[in-house]
């Protein structure tokens, strides 16, 4: 068994392996450690375990397909992978393509800058950190609200709280995920933070 | 490009964890493709969905996963699948991306349907979720007065409308409940193009014509 990293970095450099030389060691790394992720999202966003793994074949195979497409400035391996079975799974439902954003005129640079990869993924695992690290009550809504799992008025019946108090909650989570972020981070970086708060 | 009236970051989060209808799906990535601002708080929703995954707990696979995967894999040609993303260079693109898709065309090729007033709508599709549609409403005509049953989106992509004290522009979007009653008048100067998302909630099917209906007597 070879080390499994565990570094976002890492994860990183395994996926822009495949994508610039299918690399199929690295491939199989990053099917060990995901694909039991994406399966277990899938199922838990409602689809049937079966359904599940169909989907995450899928997804995987689009993984190396467009492994070359794949920015370390603009997104981890674990944001990216999620949003490839997003979309996967609602294409899926919908029998129909999901309308994404318009991609950035300027579009990928052709060489990512190292900086603004490495101020990503540090971002980033200072937003995993903060996730892991939220209160057991307030990841709970979060991640009830995220997956989809209860509405916000469900989520206000089964908890008995108020509509207001699930609402300004979840936003206070949020609020403390993006406090984490900034807290040691002098500049704006790459598109994960916000100065506007709604 | 920033905007006035953004859109809200519970549509983000809805659109980041795939939990909107597809109508609401097309307004939030048209808005976002015209509002980096929007676009950055979108990342930062999708990273949490990403950490969420990372984070949380792992679904045993079949036996023959890996094998499978790479099987298809391998079926293919390395090659044949790289895809340059299409961009179509344009002078002055009216419609996002997103929307070009959906119509299938660019707004000069839209199939209008007028409605009355000058208004013309163009109904792009829906479940019983929402409906999506264009609007175009002539220079300082005024929308009437209209009540809707859900939430009601509107995003401005071309002129403007004014609602009471608040003005909309290219890239704003207003969010109206059922509570809310207005009456938007598009601003002098030029025709105001909208893209309008409307919820219909439990009985969309039966009420598509009456809302064809509802447009056409306004």
């Amino acid at each position: 068994m070879p080390l499994t990293p565990k570094d976002d970095t890492d994860w990183a450099d395994m996926l822009v392996a495949v994508g610039a030389r299918q690399d199929r060691v690295a491939f199989g790394q990053l099917f060990r450690h995901y694909a039991p992720r994406v399966k277990a999202f899938l199922i838990r966003t409602g689809l049937n375990p079966s359904a599940a793994e169909d989907c995450m074949q899928d997804v995987m195979v689009t993984v190396w397909r467009k492994a070359h497409l794949y920015d370390p400035a603009r997104a981890t391996v674990a944001t990216w992978l999620f949003t490839i079975a997003r979309n996967r799974k609602i294409d899926l439902i919908r029998k129909a393509r999901r309308p994404e954003p318009e991609d950035l005129p300027w579009g990928p640079e052709p060489e990512p800058a190292q900086a603004d990869a490495l101020a990503l993924q540090q971002d980033s695992r200072r937003l995993a950190e903060a996730v892991a690290e939220l209160p057991a009550k307030q990841r709970d809504l979060v991640e009830r609200a995220f997956y989809g799992d209860l509405s916000h008025s469900e989520i206000a019946a089964e908890t008995g709280l108020p509509l207001g108090t699930i609402k300004s909650r979840i936003r206070l989570a949020i609020d403390r995920l993006r406090h984490a972020m900034q807290s040691d981070t002098p500049g704006n970086t790459a598109g994960l933070q916000t100065g506007r708060r709604g | 490009m920033s905007v006035t009236h953004p859109v809200g970051d519970d549509l983000l989060m809805g659109y980041a964890a795939g939990l909107l209808p597809a109508a609401h799906d097309l307004i939030v990535a048209t808005a976002v493709s015209l509002d980096d601002d929007a676009r950055a708080r979108l990342s930062g929703f999708e990273a949490m969905g990403g950490a969420l995954m990372e984070d949380a707990d792992v679904a045993p696979l079949r036996d023959d996963s890996y094998e499978n995967v790479m099987d298809r894999i391998m079926a293919s040609a390395p090659e044949d699948t790289v895809e340059a993303s299409v961009k179509t260079p344009r002078v002055d693109p009216v419609l996002p991306q997103p929307l070009r898709e959906a119509i299938g065309s660019d707004l000069d090729d839209v199939r209008w349907r007028p409605v009355g007033m000058g208004v013309k709508q163009a109904i792009l599709g829906g479940d019983e979720e929402g409906v999506a549609r264009l609007l175009s409403i002539p220079a300082g005509q005024a929308m009437p007065d209209h009540g809707h049953t859900g939430t009601e989106y509107t995003l401005v992509l071309k002129g403007a409308f004014i609602d009471g004290a608040k003005r909309f522009a290219r890239g704003d979007l207003e969010v109206a409940d059922d509570e809310v009653s207005h009456m938007p008048v598009a601003d002098l100067g030029e025709t105001c193009i909208c893209l309008v998302v409307t919820d219909a909630p439990l009985k969309f099917s039966g009420l598509v014509p009456k809302l064809a209906q509802k447009f056409l007597n306004i």
